[in-house]
């Protein structure tokens, strides 16, 4: 028997202890660059003004670094310890990513810091930066890869269902590998630790143009955000975009919960901006809409009609129908391989095979389960509809305001003039953590949007879970946040301290 | 290129291989952090220790990282269960893992001595608990560890974390608690100078002894307790699960592949002649050389353990039936086949980095070093 407060608990394990992670991985991905850029500029000017650049926000890159370690420990664990079964589904192919993350990437980061933080003494100029770069590098290796097995998550490609192992294996490695989920993903969220980085320079230098200290230092590390952040910027809208048309691909039942349209739309749908969303009656009580947008965005094209979620759970009942079928086949097959009515069945249902395991929520014995509790998978096999609508209507506001944000502020550098601009300096800081708010609003989306699925039409997350009692989740909950906490005062603590000492830090007899 | 049986094989070795790699690298940092309160006696003393492992805690701790995400693609049942039902060991093992990147990266970033303090103690508990739970976890193994599958593959734990912390199993843990700290001791012995070199000296010499007695007595209940036997298994070749073979428990099967191929007993000889290779050298100052046979000990234990075990990785003491083996725990031919390329491309890629990176910061850390760079190192 599954315990469904165990499988609560531990999804709210995961997402806390994923969203910790995430607080530090963006800062990570985007200051790793721009300290190349700023140590490239050193290397090739010979100015030490960029060397003290580099060291200096190389040490907050360090003091974030620490937690980003830390953190992202548990999350290499976690999937054996609190999704037993879901390792034991999918490892076969969810696992290959990770290991490779480890050998390939996160060996390279990790070795290379070292050298990074120790190393300026007893490297040339030149092997200096490349070891800085090779960290950058590092670190957004690890990026795909971790993209690759959550784009696997989102859209199951590559593998087949095995029998004799009852799981899922791997049939092709170059398709997991080139999912389209997987890149518009990848550089949708490295380029948003881009933004976060570069947010992240522009606001602390802000504050120092804003005080009248560390003038030259402040006003090189704005123009240096700027121009990256404007970069950054553009390439996550535009991914953002690309990936929600892979979404619209594989996932519909995303996309029209992210849009709350309850009815299919004539081609092309419009776009519901804002709306008062009513989960109970499957409507909008009512919506300001643009025309054709979402159909635009979404199919390419003005004649391609997209399902609303009336249409896709009734869509589902079919195929979860169909799914039980497979699944009792299944189960037949095992105790008789011979069985040649059964293998027909289950080679003509195999497909929903995922979806006959959504009814085990509600009738653990498959063959006993009524149609009133088919219909009840049905319903559920959309995710609520007002979580995804505003997290994702969050994330995208932000995406712009923060568009406009370093657009004023790379201009003004261009112009040279940003430090009269007392209201663009406040800007810059007061901003620091929306790319923040933006990114876990995106994750909310991705990951809250793909439910009621660990991995999409494959494993429902009510079967994921591993069979812990529900006091080893509370006490394990409570671990993880407590020591999360302390570790994140102790950060944030000498984040502070580093960021207001500023450049200055670097001298003996300072601190 | 190879056949399935070859590549399941392989990918036994090559599990063992990353843990001795762990036991090795990241074994000498938290040999390191186990020492830091008892051979530091100044803070002077903590921080020329800390820095004898500052640019390369991180890049050996990936090590472990690896290994745990290897077992997930090579052997995804035995992630499952035994990451699962050993719930609490492996939490432990994480909050104490966690105090060492922030112990490092924050204890010398502000000169309060109650700060400093704090974090020298979380970074020796959490160099010190893993390398006992490592051991209680391997002896365990040893035991077997209560769990069953169902027909579906789920797998049930019914232990308890107590439990796991039997006699035979803290024995285990202080094989592998005194193997981590000597690996550090050697190090410190070879990196430092001084009164503290004399310590880690001595330490490092205690410590060959303690881990010598302690693998003596480890193999000596080992050869009295009952081991698991496959009986009867379909070809190991094919695509197996767990349910499809029989396992008995007979005394003294752990020793049955030594006694097989006598040939193995060179395995944990060659322990011996480590942790006896590491205290003489150490005796006579030869301190690199005491560092090699302290990892060759790291190496040889390790192998011991998996050899005896052998093809058995997590047996089941509830359901011997559904006891995990290197036959039929195993990802598919297709994974074991990729992640093998991978292997073997990227292995040789980091052993050059990671060599070159001690090349690059070898030498004596020194107090007038410290002092000297007081801001710049850790």
């Amino acid at each position: 028997m599954i315990d469904s407060t165990v499988v609560d608990l531990s999804r709210l394990q995961f997402a806390a202890t994923a969203m910790y992670h995430f607080i530090f991985v963006p800062l990570t991905l985007g200051l790793s660059w721009l300290l190349v850029v700023m140590e490239t500029a050193y290397v090739m000017s010979g100015k030490e003004i960029y060397r003290d650049m580099t060291k200096f926000w190389g040490k907050l890159y360090g003091i974030n670094f620490a937690l980003g370690v830390t953190t992202g420990i548990t999350m290499e664990f976690q999937f054996g310890t609190n999704w037993a079964y879901y390792s034991h589904y999918v490892g076969d192919i969810f696992g290959a990513p990770l290991a490779i993350e480890g050998l390939m990437a996160f060996f390279l980061e990790s070795t290379m810091v070292g050298l990074f933080f120790f190393g300026w003494n007893r490297l040339s100029k030149g092997g200096h930066l490349a070891v800085t770069m090779l960290m950058a590098l590092g670190t957004n290796l690890s990026a795909v890869l971790i993209l690759i097995a959550n784009g696997w998550m989102q859209d199951p490609v590559g593998s087949v269902f095995n029998p004799v192992t009852m799981r899922m294996e791997l049939v092709d490695f170059w398709a997991l590998v080139f999912n389209p989920a997987a890149q518009a993903k990848f550089v949708h969220t490295v380029a948003a630790g881009y933004v976060a980085g570069s947010l992240f320079v522009l606001g602390i230098s802000s504050w120092y143009l804003l005080k009248g200290v560390h003038i030259e230092f402040a006003r090189r590390s704005f123009r240096v955000a700027a121009a990256f952040g404007v970069a950054g910027v553009l390439s996550v809208i535009v991914l953002g975009d690309e990936s929600g048309y892979a979404v619209s691909e594989s996932q519909k039942s995303k996309l029209a919960a992210i849009e709350a349209m309850w009815e299919t739309e004539p081609a092309p749908a419009g776009f519901n901006l804002i709306a008062s969303i009513n989960e109970a009656e499957q409507k909008n009580d009512w919506a300001i809409r643009v025309p054709y947008v979402l159909g635009l965005i979404a199919t390419r094209s003005t004649s391609e009609t997209l399902p609303g979620i009336r249409e896709i759970r009734a869509e589902n009942r079919l195929r979860i129908e169909n799914g039980v079928q497979a699944n009792l086949a299944l189960e037949t097959l095992r105790r008789d391989p011979q069985d040649e009515m059964a293998r027909s069945t289950f080679e003509k249902h195999q497909k929903d095979l995922g979806y006959g395991l959504l009814v085990k929520q509600y009738s653990p014995d498959l063959s006993q389960a009524t149609p009133a509790q088919l219909d009840r998978a049905a319903h559920d096999s959309v995710p609520r509809v007002a979580p995804l609508f505003w997290s994702f209507r969050v994330m995208v506001g932000l995406g712009f305001a923060m568009l406009v944000l370093f657009a004023v502020a790379l201009w003004s550098s261009i112009r040279n003039n940003f430090q009269q601009k007392p209201w663009l300096l406040k800007w810059a800081l007061y901003f620091i953590p929306a790319p923040w708010i933006a990114i876990h609003s995106g994750w909310l989306v991705a990951e809250y949007g793909r439910q009621p699925w660990t991995v999409f039409g494959t494993l429902p997350t009510y079967l994921s879970a591993s069979s812990l009692s529900a006091a080893s989740l509370w006490g394990s909950i409570a671990g993880f946040v407590g020591f999360y906490t302390l570790l994140l005062i102790a950060e944030m603590y000498l984040m502070f301290k580093y960021a207001r000492l500023g450049p200055v830090a670097l001298q003996p007899n300072q601190a | 290129m190879f056949d399935y049986e070859t590549l399941k094989l392989i990918w036994w070795l090559l599990v063992g291989v990353l843990l001795i790699g762990f036991a090795i690298m990241d074994g000498h940092d938290m040999g390191v952090g186990t020492l830091l309160p008892i051979l530091g006696k100044d803070d002077t003393d903590r921080r020329v220790m800390i820095n004898t492992v500052a640019p390369h805690w991180d890049g050996n701790q990936v090590w472990f990282i690896t290994a745990g995400g290897a077992i997930f693609a090579a052997w995804p049942f035995v992630y499952a269960t035994a990451f699962s039902g050993l719930y609490w060991a492996l939490l432990l093992v994480l909050f104490a893992l966690f105090f060492r990147p922030v112990g490092f990266e924050y204890r010398s970033k502000l000169p309060n001595p109650a700060w400093r303090s704090a974090w020298d103690w979380g970074l020796f508990a959490g160099s010190a608990v893993p390398a006992l739970v490592f051991g209680v976890a391997f002896g365990n193994l040893f035991l077997g560890v209560p769990f069953r599958l169902d027909e579906t593959m789920r797998s049930f734990y019914s232990g308890s974390f107590w439990a796991l912390l039997n006699p035979f199993a803290l024995l285990v843990g202080v094989v592998s608690l005194s193997l981590l700290t000597l690996q550090g001791a050697t190090f410190l012995a070879h990196r430092t100078e001084g009164a503290l070199q004399a310590r880690a000296k001595l330490a490092g010499s205690v410590l060959a002894v303690v881990l010598l007695l302690a693998f003596s007595g480890a193999g000596f209940v080992v050869s009295r307790i009952d081991g698991y036997v496959i009986q009867s298994i379909p070809d190991v070749g094919g695509v197996l699960n767990p349910l499809m073979k029989e396992v008995v428990r007979q005394p003294g099967a752990w020793f049955g592949n030594f006694n097989k191929a006598p040939v193995l007993w060179l395995i944990p000889a060659l322990a011996y002649v480590g942790a006896i290779g590491a205290l003489v050298a150490l005796r006579v100052g030869r301190t690199l050389f005491a560092f090699v046979g302290s990892s060759l000990a790291c190496l040889s234990v390790i192998l011991t353990a998996g050899v005896a075990l052998f093809p058995f990785v997590l047996p089941s003491s509830e359901l011997p039936k559904a006891s995990l083996t290197a036959w039929d725990a195993t990802s598919s031919y297709v994974t074991l086949n990729v992640m093998l390329w991978v292997a073997l491309i990227f292995t040789p890629i980091v052993l050059a980095y990671t060599g070159w990176a001690y090349r690059v910061m070898a030498g004596t850390v020194t107090r007038d070093y410290i002092k000297a760079n007081d801001k710049a190192l850790y």
